[in-house]
């Protein structure tokens, strides 16, 4: 019976891992944190749909029988190639042999403190949306830090994202989805309040995306504000000022809100370099794995025998990133075939 | 009558040429600065300056100090080229006054002594100076074969690059290359022939006379050395080598007050003709650190003398003064690229009409954060904390909205924009009562400091600071870190601040020192006086100056810029803190950056100083 490893146990590797395991392959997954998952566990709920992120995680969780082969709170210590295997070394003492690799390192969340004049870290208003998923998760009520409901609500796109500055050219694709549907949320939440999102420009592509962004506009009353953020002050009361420019009016900005929430952008992770340093992987100037074709090829990597999935490949919506384990698990099949 | 032969003639035709070009040169040059500076050189000439004058052309025209201070070899070349020839023709004349008893003696004799009086056996001082000259003469030419070899291989020299030539340059280096080889010859070979010369060219004259007809070789070598020193003459007016006699020209000129000015002016031509182009600011230039390499003062400078300067040059350039620090001739290379760029913008007026005063309060303090400011908040956070902490009635100018100080359109050339804002800014200023300006970025700093004239103390806010502590108005605990400064360009070079800061520091930090800083700080890549360079590039220049910045570890960078600390904190593994944060934190425990994840991830916050790692 062949065998896989699957390093990385977020969404792109528990399904991948499922297929897989379905083929008849015997499979592992080495996993860093103490559970699988990986960012879904934090997530509360899912755009198109308005699902629960936890209703996903279970459907997925429960889909891992007995035969896959968990390590948690595990790390690939080493890798070395053979004629016929990889023979990798984990951290829980573990040597594996194994006839294909998948990767699956998924992405970071930019940090919002490298946009220091944001003030995430400095003002204590301003949250970023990983935060706010946490908050409703908790089935807490977003509030100031004085404790009051916050009457005003600035929802800033594109931080970390479409940035040179930042380092990050790319678009993040799910940020803009992520933000109408927060903004909609708040407004359920908090009826009275006003909601303003500052967007460069709005990159609803996914299938009811536009149908959500206007039921935004014309149902719950968020307005948008195409500008992008140039700096935020914090007033002695502990509100926040926004300054920015609305391109559409060719005007200076001055906006007083109680909370700003900003929409972070996804990354290459810190374990994708690792595992690229492991494998002798080639990474792109944005820092995400290369693959073979864009096209049709898009989950092997430079290296046979190794393949990727998920969004250490880019950024990915889940729905994609479930797609791409599927495929990933197809063309490692065909592999172990050969 | 003096002796005579027809070789002297080319050096002669070529001697008078030089000073006929020079003098009109000079004159027109001279003649063509404004009034007020041919005033300050008329009040000079007699005046202490002059001696100071010269006493600098001495020990920088002919001894080389600062080559000798940046490279001793690269110094020892100049010097030995230069004070060497200059000792060959002292020595020269010192010969013939006494040999001719006294009698001045056409410039020609000293040169060609040796062809007219090989072995004058009744010259009580033959041996003596034939033993000078020939000492003289082997300094020259060690000084010439160091130049061949810094052509060929530069590396010898410590560069990693040495200039490009053209073809002017071309022919009077080679001109240059062969004088002292063929004086080498003819007086060996006249020796060979007549006796006399000492240990080089006696011992040279009787190894040639072995295998040479030195009797035919003498003649056509004196020619040689006559045309060599023509052929130099006649072409230093078009080449580099016009820097010899205009540096001169200009340290009488620096020593009198003359300066740069916002245009270019004579003097700026005095002092592009003065460029030497030794290619010391090449390697000193952070731009190659991205590969850069056409951009360089010493191109730039080039360019301005040809005529030529392009965008590229005039703008490409992070202007941090490294160049200005290092170069030999002290050539004011920022303020000739500050005034291409003057010339290079279209002057536009009234584009600011718009803007409207912020309000004006009366106070004692006027804090002027900037736009950099604004996109730091913990260094405005600190400085609101350490202003309310003091006690001093304040006011923050740009708290809410505020009005560009006017230094970026400086730096681009847009001098008549910068002057509508500052006018604005001025007039709020005075009308506050304020007697104290402080602010918290340098590129503010030296914009108010030298274009305003408010009429008041213009402080960077170490200096303020500073100033708090040493008042006694704000007090600051002692802490274990250790920490490295860094000198931002505008603030170091540019205004002449490098201690202030780091008395400041020395209260609650353990400064290091790194090998380039002060004068010789790197500029971290932020600078917003390029205009044409990429990010990716700015960040290669960030990344090698943390490298060289935290050589020694140190637990915190400090400094004393929001654009520096902002580039910084991108790429740093340490804590990058602003020198109002240090402050601040050291008075009152406030959050701060600490620890870094791998890599490239950033910084988090922490609560105090306790929780950065030293």
């Amino acid at each position: 019976m062949k065998h896989v490893l699957v390093i990385g146990g977020g969404v792109a590797g528990m399904e991948a891992s499922v297929r897989l395991s379905q083929m008849g392959y015997a499979v592992s997954i080495v996993e860093q944190s103490d559970k699988l998952g990986g960012k879904l566990n934090r997530w509360h709920s899912l755009s198109p749909d308005n699902s629960n992120a936890s209703d996903l995680l279970g459907k997925l969780k429960s889909q891992i029988h007995q035969g896959i082969h968990k390590h948690l709170n595990t790390e690939v210590l080493s890798v070395i190639k053979n004629k016929l295997h990889f023979v990798v070394g984990l951290s829980d003492g573990t040597d594996l042999k194994t006839d294909a690799i998948l990767v699956s390192t998924g992405f970071d969340v930019f940090d919002a403190q490298k946009k220091e004049e944001y003030g995430y870290g400095i003002y204590d208003n301003v949250i970023t949306s990983a935060d706010l998923e946490q908050i409703f998760r908790d089935e807490d009520e977003l509030k100031t830090t004085s404790g009051t409901a916050p009457k005003r609500i600035g929802i800033i796109h594109c931080v970390g994202s479409r940035d040179e500055k930042a380092g990050h050219t790319y678009c993040s694709q799910v940020c803009c989805i992520t933000a109408v549907k927060q903004a909609i949320e708040i407004k359920e939440h908090l009826p009275d309040s006003e909601v303003f999102c500052f967007y460069m420009d709005l990159r609803m592509f996914g299938r009811k995306f536009e149908d959500i962004y206007r039921d935004a506009q014309v149902k719950h009353g968020i307005q948008f504000i195409r500008g992008r953020l140039s700096e935020a002050f914090e007033n002695p009361d502990g509100s926040v000022m926004l300054k920015a420019e609305d391109t559409l009016l060719g005007k200076p900005l001055k906006m007083n809100v109680d909370k700003v929430i900003l929409m972070v952008g996804m990354i290459a992770s810190a374990k994708t370099k690792k595992i690229k340093e492991l494998l002798n992987l080639q990474i792109e100037d944005d820092g995400f794995y290369s693959i073979a074709d864009t096209h049709y090829e898009s989950t092997k990597s430079s290296v046979p025998g190794i393949f990727v999935a998920g969004a250490c490949t880019g950024p990915k919506t889940i729905e994609n990133t479930i797609n791409d384990a599927r495929a990933a698990a197809i063309q490692i099949s065909e592999y172990l075939k050969q | 009558m003096y002796q005579f032969d027809w070789f002297v003639l080319p050096f002669a035709v070529g001697l008078i040429y030089l000073m006929i070009a020079l003098f009109v040169t000079y004159a027109r040059w001279i003649k063509n600065l404004p009034e007020n500076e041919r005033k300050k050189v008329r009040s000079g000439l007699f005046s202490i300056k002059s001696i100071f004058a010269v006493k600098e052309v001495f020990l920088e025209s002919l001894l080389h100090r600062k080559v000798f201070k940046v490279n001793p070899l690269l110094g020892y070349m100049h010097m030995s080229l230069a004070f060497g020839w200059f000792l060959l023709i002292l020595f020269g004349n010192w010969e013939c006054r006494i040999f001719y008893h006294g009698h001045l003696s056409p410039p020609y004799i000293p040169i060609f002594f040796r062809y007219f009086n090989p072995h004058p056996e009744t010259f009580v001082y033959e041996r003596f100076f034939a033993l000078l000259m020939d000492i003289t003469l082997l300094v020259v030419l060690s000084g010439v074969l160091l130049a061949w070899t810094k052509r060929m291989y530069s590396r010898f020299f410590g560069m990693k690059k040495t200039t490009v030539l053209k073809p002017g340059d071309k022919l009077a280096l080679t001109a240059l290359w062969v004088i002292f080889p063929f004086r080498f010859l003819a007086e060996s070979f006249t020796s060979a022939n007549f006796g006399g010369g000492h240990f080089l060219t006696g011992s040279a004259g009787t190894f040639f006379a072995n295998f040479l007809p030195t009797q035919y070789l003498a003649y056509p070598a004196w020619w040689a050395y006559s045309f060599a020193l023509g052929l130099f003459f006649v072409s230093l007016p078009y080449s580099r080598y016009m820097h010899i006699p205009t540096e001169i020209v200009l340290i009488f000129l620096r020593n009198y007050g003359v300066s740069e000015k916002k245009k270019f002016s004579t003097f700026t031509k005095v002092e592009i003709n003065s460029c030497s182009r030794c290619g010391v600011c090449i390697d000193q230039c952070q731009l190659t650190n991205a590969d850069i390499k056409d951009v360089q003062s010493v191109y730039f400078v080039q360019s301005v003398r040809n005529n030529n300067v392009n965008s590229e040059k005039s703008l490409n350039c992070l202007m941090c003064g490294r160049c200005d620090a290092i170069c030999p001739v002290g050539i004011d290379i920022a303020s000739i690229r500050q005034a291409s760029r003057y010339h290079q913008s279209i002057q536009k007026e009234n584009s600011f009409s718009y803007i409207n005063d912020l309000g004006v309060k009366m106070a004692d303090v006027i804090f002027f954060a900037g736009c950099m400011t604004h996109l730091q908040p913990t260094i405005l956070k600190s400085m609101v904390t350490l202003l309310k902490a003091s006690g001093e009635c304040y006011w923050f100018m740009d708290e809410v909205s505020g009005i560009c100080c006017g230094r970026p359109m400086m730096l681009a050339g847009k001098e008549a924009q910068a002057r509508e804002l500052i006018a604005k800014n001025k007039a709020m200023i005075v009308a506050s009562g304020a007697k104290t300006f402080v602010t918290s970025c340098p590129i503010c700093y030296k914009v108010f400091n030298e274009e305003y004239d408010l009429g008041i103390e213009v402080l960077h806010h170490s200096e303020y600071l500073l100033r708090l502590v040493e008042d006694g108005k704000i007090e600051l605990t002692s802490q274990h870190q250790k920490a490295v400064y860094h000198d931002p360009c505008e603030l170091g070079r540019g205004s002449g601040i490098y201690n202030q800061p780091r008395e400041l520091l020395a209260y609650s930090l353990k400064l290091q020192s790194v090998s380039q800083e002060a004068r010789q700080g790197l500029c971290c890549g932020g600078s917003l006086a390029n205009i044409k360079i990429n990010n990716t590039d700015r960040k290669k220049i960030t990344y090698e100056a943390i490298n060289l910045l935290t050589e020694n570890n140190p637990d915190l960078l400090v400094t004393g810029c929001p654009l520096c600390k902002k580039a910084f904190a991108q790429l740093s593994p340490i804590p990058v803190l602003d020198i109002s944060e240090v402050v601040s934190m050291s008075l009152v425990q406030k959050k701060y950056y600490v620890e870094m994840d791998e890599g490239y991830q950033s910084a988090k916050h922490v609560e105090s100083f306790a929780e950065i790692q030293a």
